[in-house]
């Protein structure tokens, strides 16, 4: 039996999983919690939120996120991924950092409208 | 970083020859510095740190005291009355913030009437016209958040409050202005006695030659005295320990609040500061080496003191703790001597409280002993001896619009908490001695000293400061030069490696 | 004249302008300090925010982007780089910005919604020297996220509200190491999705009923020491443990910012440090509205965005003459609440359902929380777990609130 706090939503409930008894999950509000717990204790996954460098915008950073979950165990890989990538102005909501991060299907996309600034 | 270089002065095969060197620009060296420039005289300012004032000049109870503390007949007594005449006149003059709070001396017990009684003596013997020995009623009367035992106080009028750091400055600044040299980041390691004076060598290699040296160089003194002449004396650094309140609190009191003072000093006080907070302590204690830190049994003490002068005094609104080294020597009075074996030497030390308050007197006293050294000190007859600062948030509305329509770098507020504009910022890189860290802009401009302590503005500053030094905002400091901020540039392209 | 000065566009300000306009006003004017939209959540580039609102887990540049666009189907005027400096009662807002110089305006109502600071070592008088490499964890935030500097490479945390959990997990992916997060009372502060995703999931250790008792470093800082603590946040001596590090962030606590308020007379309630609001956000200044953080100290956007529209709306019906003033019902924080926003209600301008926010002192597990006023229960709503660093709401009926003869208490009580 493990205990969890689930981080689906910020009510965190704390779960029971039944590693013996197919991964079953109790203390869940919602079916998102019950996902959740299966997933932390076989494979963990997490949204991952960096920024990288850009050029020629108000600030010198650029917010990116992952726009899935990846497996827990990639994160430092693709945050390394990052450090390759300097960015021009105009970048767009959602526009595609980086693709197929790590080899898996997930992307690091732009979280936010980036325009020409003169500073 | 910035060097001052001489262009002016006498060389000799290279090694530049100065009437004066002055090793410390804190308080005393300041206005030993001002005082000097007034006369026909190169001058040289010596200083360790990476700014004037980073002793215990930026770090004590910031009081103008009224002069009935130190012993009459002492060095202290005299210095201390002429000096706060003096003080005044130059805050004033080079627009220092300051202010005539005025000071009350509280006697809680019975014996402490005896203590007051015996403070107002001195004061007459040391010659202040208008103190006064009041009684409980009249000091709560004057001071409703006062113990409301109290049972005396004796009244100083002509006690009060200034900003000590930008006394230094002010002074240090016209010293320069008027033909001084500063150099900063230049701890003197050695001082050679020579034909004509003596040779002065500071770390990082420069060398040059004085004819006559005036030690200012505070818990260092000794240190200093010692390169140079027999040791004489010794400098215990004496730690205090303050509290700053939110301006929230600052009227609390109007005037400087004192309790009884003790062997160890004037003890712990209560006194609005010139820029609207409280300030509480200081503590008392010895340390060893450069001990500037505060300690919890440090601020309990303070605590439990200052409540006894004003019993609903809420720390909790405090803002910053500091504490400040003061240089006790082993002698009871202030050193202000030429030293002994060493003709042309010159010590202004063990300048502990009224320190801050007898600055220009012990300048006046310095430039004396250079005078009856031989030095020939003729008076300039363009003596610059004004200075102006523009300060946004004290102007009247018609004022800031102009100001700002004259130039939109004042419509720019950078530090919230205390109104402090881009333009003042930049105003401060434009003067004889630009800030080389955020703490030297915070002491120009205030910038960082209200109740969020930077951490709005610092950001906003590292990057104005960054610009206008040409450097990469990793090379801004806080303080001294080695206090490093930020670590790297998260956007240089680093190859992939192991984090 | 405008209808309504807002004070600050972060995610509270910009709420409040849509929602005044969407309700008539047609004259508003939105100031803000900084040189964009967005306030605060610009720097918040981690995910967690909308999950209530837009029921989509948002990063906080995304979040505030929602509201840029719709202010942006808005006639609002915007104000950047604008401070303001002053509000009298009379609801005179002087404002300084390089652009338009100092001006004098003048408004029929005024929003606050400048947020909040952080609070300082000075504030919790931590002693040792006063080396460089102390930040508040926002500063340090601000400099990682916006300005793209790292603040250190070895780093200790104090305090464990959500700030400081961030920055534990976004420091450590930018490569430094986060030594520990040491959190004076005996459980954390922040929301437990953050103790998952940024301490446990770094291997980052917290320390529960530990607090910094000594700082080292002449230049930058060396070492900092930490010490267990007993009920009364007292240390305990011999529970030293010394840290080697260059870094300690501060996550101590957000105190709203209200020195505009003071300075307009507003009343402000010691224990939330924000003003004294009514039922629809006014503050005792007629015309003058307050929400978010301004307010109290919030820890999901999606409720500054509610209770800042709430404050918009209220300030179009004040201007269009709609509000409704009539007896005022206090409302009090009872055994085991420690405040509500509002603190006060007017029965006669009440909607149908009136929110309700405040915190629990304690942690309590199946509780229930109990509505009463003059003694007599009105309602009671079941809780399995609350805990003070998550800010609980309950929404009272209108039909509750005619039944209350005496002020209304919210308190806790154990099933």
């Amino acid at each position: 039996m493990t205990e969890l706090i689930c981080i689906v939503c910020p009510c965190g409930c704390h779960l029971l999983v039944d590693e013996k008894d197919g991964y079953k999950v109790t203390g869940n509000d919602c079916p998102r919690g019950e996902i959740y717990g299966r997933i932390e204790l076989t494979t963990p996954t997490r949204v991952i939120t960096s920024s990288v460098p850009i050029d020629g915008a108000i600030h010198r950073r650029c917010p990116v996120k992952t726009d899935c979950a990846l497996p827990k165990n990639l994160i430092f890989d693709a945050v390394r991924q990052l450090k390759e990538v300097e960015l021009t102005v105009p970048v767009h909501m959602g526009q595609v950092v980086i693709q197929n991060i790590c080899g898996t299907s997930a992307s690091f996309i732009a979280t936010r409208e980036m325009r020409w600034e003169s500073i | 970083m910035f060097r001052f270089f001489v262009l002016n002065s006498l060389t000799k095969w290279g090694i530049v020859v100065f009437d004066t060197a002055i090793i410390g620009c804190g308080i005393v060296g300041a206005a030993t510095a001002y005082e000097l420039s007034r006369y026909h005289l190169n001058i040289a300012v010596f200083e360790k740190a990476n700014d004037v004032a980073c002793g215990a000049t930026k770090a004590n109870s910031a009081i103008i005291h009224a002069g009935y503390d130190p012993e009459p007949g002492s060095i202290m007594a005299a210095l201390n009355v002429r000096g706060t005449k003096l003080a005044f006149d130059i805050c004033k003059k080079l627009d220092v913030p300051h202010k005539k709070t005025g000071a009350l001396v509280l006697a809680i017990c019975e014996e402490d009437i005896g203590i007051i009684e015996i403070l107002y003596d001195r004061g007459k013997q040391n010659g202040i016209q208008d103190i006064q020995l009041i009684s409980g009623c009249q000091a709560l009367e004057m001071e409703p958040n006062l113990n409301p035992s109290v049972l005396g106080a004796l009244y100083a009028p002509n006690a009060g409050v200034v900003s000590p750091w930008e006394y230094a400055l002010a002074m240090a600044e016209t010293a320069v202005r008027n033909g001084v040299t500063l150099h900063l980041e230049s701890e003197i390691v050695s001082i050679q006695k020579t034909k004509a004076g003596f040779q002065i060598t500071a770390k990082g290699g420069m060398v040059c030659e004085a004819r006559t040296v005036i030690n200012a160089a505070g818990i260092h003194a000794a240190d200093i005295h010692n390169l140079a002449c027999e040791p004489a004396y010794t400098i215990r650094p004496n730690r205090g320990q303050y509290y700053l309140l939110d301006k929230s609190q600052g009227a609390q009191v109007s005037r400087v609040i004192f309790q009884r003072p003790t062997i160890e000093g004037k003890g712990v006080l209560v006194a609005p500061t010139v820029h609207g907070n409280l300030i509480v302590g200081p503590s008392s204690e010895y340390v060893d080496g450069k001990n500037i830190a505060v300690t919890r049994e440090g601020l309990i003490g303070v605590a439990h003191m200052a409540h006894k002068s004003v019993p609903g005094l809420n720390l909790r609104e405090n803002i910053r703790n500091f504490a400040g080294l003061r240089a006790f020597s082993d002698l009871d009075d202030f050193i202000i001597a030429e030293a002994d074996g060493t003709h042309g030497f010159f010590d202004l030390a063990g300048i502990k409280s009224p320190g801050l308050t007898a600055a220009p007197a012990i300048a006046e006293a310095a430039v004396e002993l250079l005078r009856q050294s031989g030095l020939v000190l003729e008076e300039k007859e363009h003596f610059i001896d004004t200075r102006r600062v523009i300060r946004f948030r004290e102007l009247d509305v018609e004022q800031k619009i102009l100001l700002i329509k004259a130039n939109p770098a004042y419509g720019r507020v950078i530090c919230r908490c205390e109104t402090i504009t881009e333009g003042e910022i930049l105003d401060t890189l434009h003067t004889v001695i630009p800030p080389r860290s955020l703490d030297g802009v915070k002491r120009r401009v205030n910038a960082g000293m209200g109740r969020c302590q930077g951490s709005f503005c610092s950001p906003k500053v590292l990057k104005i400061l960054a610009r206008a030094l040409g450097i990469s905002p990793t090379l801004v400091p806080q303080d001294q030069a080695d206090s490093w901020i930020l670590t790297e540039n998260c956007n240089k392209k680093v190859p992939p490696c192991m984090i | 004249m405008h209808d309504l000065i807002v004070i600050g566009a972060g995610p509270a300000g910009l709420a409040a302008a849509c929602a005044a306009y969407d309700s008539g006003l047609r004259n508003i004017l939105l100031v803000e300090r900084d040189c964009e939209l967005g306030g605060i959540l610009n720097q918040c580039i981690h995910n967690g925010f909308g999950l209530h609102y837009f029921k989509e887990e948002l990063t906080g540049p995304e979040y505030a982007d929602r509201f840029i666009r719709m202010l942006k189907n808005t006639n609002v005027s915007v104000m950047l780089n604008t401070m303001a400096l002053h509000i009298t009662p009379q609801r005179e807002v002087h404002t300084v910005g390089a652009a338009n110089g100092y001006q004098v305006l003048r408004a029929k109502s005024i929003v606050l919604a400048m947020g909040c600071r952080e609070r300082t070592r000075g504030n919790l008088c931590i002693p040792g020297t006063r080396p460089a490499g102390i930040f508040t964890a926002g500063t340090a935030q601000r400099f990682v996220n916006i300005e793209g500097y790292m603040v250190g490479k070895r780093v200790l945390i104090l305090g464990s509200g959500d700030i400081g959990l961030i920055m534990a997990r976004r420091m450590t992916l930018e490569g430094a190491k986060v030594l520990a997060c040491v959190e004076a009372m005996s459980h954390p502060g922040g929301l437990n999705r953050n103790i998952v995703q940024c301490l446990q999931d770094y291997a980052i250790p917290l320390y529960l009923s530990h607090t910094v008792v000594d700082i080292q470093g002449r230049s930058r800082v060396e070492q900092v020491t930490v010490s267990k603590v007993d009920g009364k946040r007292n240390p305990i001596p011999g529970t030293e443990i010394s840290f080697a590090c260059d870094t300690l962030l501060l996550s101590v606590g957000l105190i709203p910012e209200n020195e505009l308020s003071s300075q307009a007379g507003i009343l402000l309630d010691p224990r939330t440090n924000g003003a004294v609001v009514y039922e629809n956000m006014e503050t005792s200044v007629q015309g003058v509205f307050a929400c978010g953080n301004v307010a109290h100290v919030h820890d999901l956007v999606d409720f500054v965005t509610t209770e800042s529209q709430r404050a918009g709306k209220a300030a179009a019906e004040f201007v269009l003459g709609k509000l409704v003033v009539g007896n005022e019902l206090a409302l009090q924080a009872g055994e085991g609440v420690s405040y509500t926003v509002p603190q006060r209600i007017r029965i006669s301008n009440a909607d149908q359902k009136t929110d309700v926010c405040f915190r629990v002192r304690r942690i309590c597990s199946n509780s229930r929380i109990k509505v009463t006023s003059g003694g007599v229960e009105l309602a009671s709503y079941p809780r399995k777990h609350m805990a003070p660093g998550e800010m609980e709401w309950i929404s009272l009926p209108y039909a509750l609130l005619k039944q209350a003869r005496d002020a209304i208490e919210i308190s806790v009580e154990k099933e």
